[in-house]
């Protein structure tokens, strides 16, 4: 999903830590990673085995459970991405920009899930491998594009401070749009067909139960990626950090690397040395 | 902060009255695109749903012609630095661009609406003029507030030209939406009829909410 | 009362209907899986960084080996 030459440009962690207090990102990894285990396999148990069949639809409405999940969690990444955004302008720490563009990137995955399983859906409905009339669906390949541009707008971008602020102020702005577009996509749309994504309101209580919990389980899937992706990014500073410090006086006076769409973790030691991030 | 904005605007208009860099290109391409759509559908005249999703199209990728070249001089020959330096509120520079870009685009509509009622529009526009030009403000102002953002985010990026039609459309895209529904029954061959008072309600509620986004972002941009 | 209901059904036969279900749960599996192998192969890269700088520490070679890591650009997704 990364592609090997976007790293993110470096920029240096502004809070000084206090001596001795070692930073981890991983610290709850197992036990959310277990919890996801756990409400997934709950939900998926209960998508085959307890929730009735559609009338209309079917044995197919189950891709219900993992495309209408797939598709909130996406939409509410994006929208974290943009209140991690705020964050960041508001207090000018690298950290909330980290956490935006993890959080948008996760967003995008599962939001390619979305598209795949949805058209999966439409063609076992209608026959055609996409349709127009579920605004939904239609919705979502917008944003889905929009938030496309997201890494282009880094990678066109080499001052890392920069980047970091005009990407900030996308994700806010793509952020609003979401739900706009919700909303104006929905009001665009004839109801040719009647829609299972029309809420949770009409449906009977087993299978409300049963989207519930797979709701709650791509959430923590969700989470559990977005976690395990910050870590990853923070054990590849703190390895960027060992190494500079083993380096010692023969340190390069500004570090070599190349343009990147993602954002960095630097230790504070680092500050002033290469915070330019000279296209390598 | 009028005084501010006044003064950007005045600079702004008398440098395109000057250099007429944007305006003819847009509204020269408009009526080009219009010409390409006869040959493209094999069509000699549109209603409805054809005739609006054309104009909008059309008037859509005009205006974004119009969006790449809003901060261009201000990047290359240090327009930034030199209204940084100035002690005035920053936003009122989101003002003035996002006005010029606006009467941009009125200006373009100018010629484009006529050429498309001339061109390709099969039903006579007298009666339904009103209340497009109504419909055709509420969007103005959407696509002027998204536009100026977007192009104030593009602008100093590698991929300038590229990038800002990319971030513009799909933002753009409620705006087509509201303006085609609400000009189809404008522009019907048996009744015209008035537009869909929702579509107003979008177009007016999207304005709203991104000029104010707008607003509240543009001042990060500026900083450097 | 499963194969009751079943037959009741108007809609696509079970067969049919399976194979786009299980589509749909298998491009869930799928993308999982994706980031895993993703995840492995960064883990791979740590793993041969760190023990590169561990053995250059022994060897006492430690600024040498670590300077020239740092000039070449960084070429993995982390």
């Amino acid at each position: 999903m990364e592609s090997s030459s976007r790293q993110p440009a470096g920029f240096s962690d502004s809070k000084p830590r206090a001596p001795g207090r070692v930073v981890r990102y991983g610290g709850g990894l197992r036990a959310l990673s277990l919890a996801t285990l756990a409400v997934m396999t709950a939900g998926l148990a209960l998508v085959f085995f307890y929730a009735p069949l559609e009338a209309e639809q079917g044995f197919l409405q189950k891709i219900f459970y993992v495309h209408v999940p797939l598709a909130i969690v996406s939409l509410c990444g994006f929208v974290l991405g943009g209140l991690f955004a705020i964050q960041h302008l508001r207090t000018r720490d690298q950290r909330w920009d980290m956490r935006s563009y993890v959080a948008i990137h996760m967003s995008l995955i599962f939001g390619v899930g979305t598209l795949i399983t949805g058209s999966i859906w439409a063609k076992g409905s209608w026959g055609h491998w996409w349709v127009w009339n579920e605004p939904t669906l239609v919705s979502f390949l917008i944003v889905f594009l929009l938030y496309a541009t997201y890494q282009p707008l880094r990678f066109a971008i080499e001052d890392p401070e920069r980047q970091a602020r005009y990407a900030s102020v996308f994700a806010i702005t793509a952020g609003a749009f979401v739900p706009m577009n919700f909303i104006a996509v929905r009001l665009s749309t004839a109801y040719l067909h009647p829609r299972v994504l029309g809420g949770t309101s009409n449906l009977p209580a087993p299978m409300a139960l049963t989207f519930v919990v797979c709701l709650v389980a791509m959430a923590l899937l969700y989470t559990t990626m977005f976690k395990y992706e910050l870590t990853a990014k923070h054990t590849r500073a703190q390895l960027r950090a060992l190494r500079r410090r083993l380096a010692g006086e023969d340190a390069p006076a500004g570090l070599s690397r190349a343009r990147t769409a993602a954002p960095t973790l630097q230790p504070p030691a680092t500050i002033g040395a290469g915070a330019a991030g000279r296209p390598g | 902060m009028r005084r501010t904005v006044a003064a950007l605007l005045r600079k702004e208009l008398l440098v395109e009255l000057r250099t007429l860099e944007s305006v003819p290109g847009m509204s020269l391409f408009a009526v080009t695109t219009f010409v390409v759509f006869h040959f493209a559908l094999n069509r000699s005249s549109v209603d409805g749903d054809l005739a609006a999703g054309i104009l909008w199209v059309t008037l859509l990728f005009a205006a974004i012609l119009g969006v790449n070249r809003l901060f261009v001089a201000d990047a290359d020959q240090g327009g930034f630095d030199g209204f940084l330096l100035a002690p005035v509120d920053r936003s009122a520079l989101l003002v003035a661009k996002a006005i010029t870009l606006l009467a941009y685009i009125v200006v373009l509509e100018l010629v484009a609406v006529p050429a498309f009622a001339l061109l390709l529009l099969g039903p006579p526009l007298g009666q339904a003029l009103p209340d497009l030009l109504g419909v055709l403000a509420l969007a103005d102002v959407g696509v002027a507030a998204i536009g100026t953002l977007v192009a104030a985010l593009a602008v100093r990026t590698r991929a300038r030209d590229l990038l800002g039609p990319l971030l513009a459309l799909p933002l753009l895209v409620p705006i087509v939406i509201g303006g085609a529904r609400a000009t189809s029954p404008l522009l019907a061959l048996a009744h015209p009829g008035a537009p869909a008072p929702r579509w107003l309600l979008t177009l007016g509620l999207y304005d709203l909410v991104f000029g104010l986004i707008a607003y509240a972002v543009f001042d990060f941009l500026l900083e450097d | 009362m499963g194969a009751a209901l079943l037959a009741e059904l108007p809609a696509l036969p079970l067969h049919t209907a399976g194979k786009y279900v299980a589509g749909a749960y298998v491009v869930l599996f799928a993308l999982v899986l994706v980031y895993v192998a993703i995840m492995a192969v960064r883990l791979g890269r740590i793993e041969r960084d760190l023990g590169e700088l561990l053995e250059g520490g022994e060897t006492g070679e430690a600024s040498q080996h670590a300077a020239q890591e740092l000039q070449r650009p960084e070429s993995s997704g982390a």
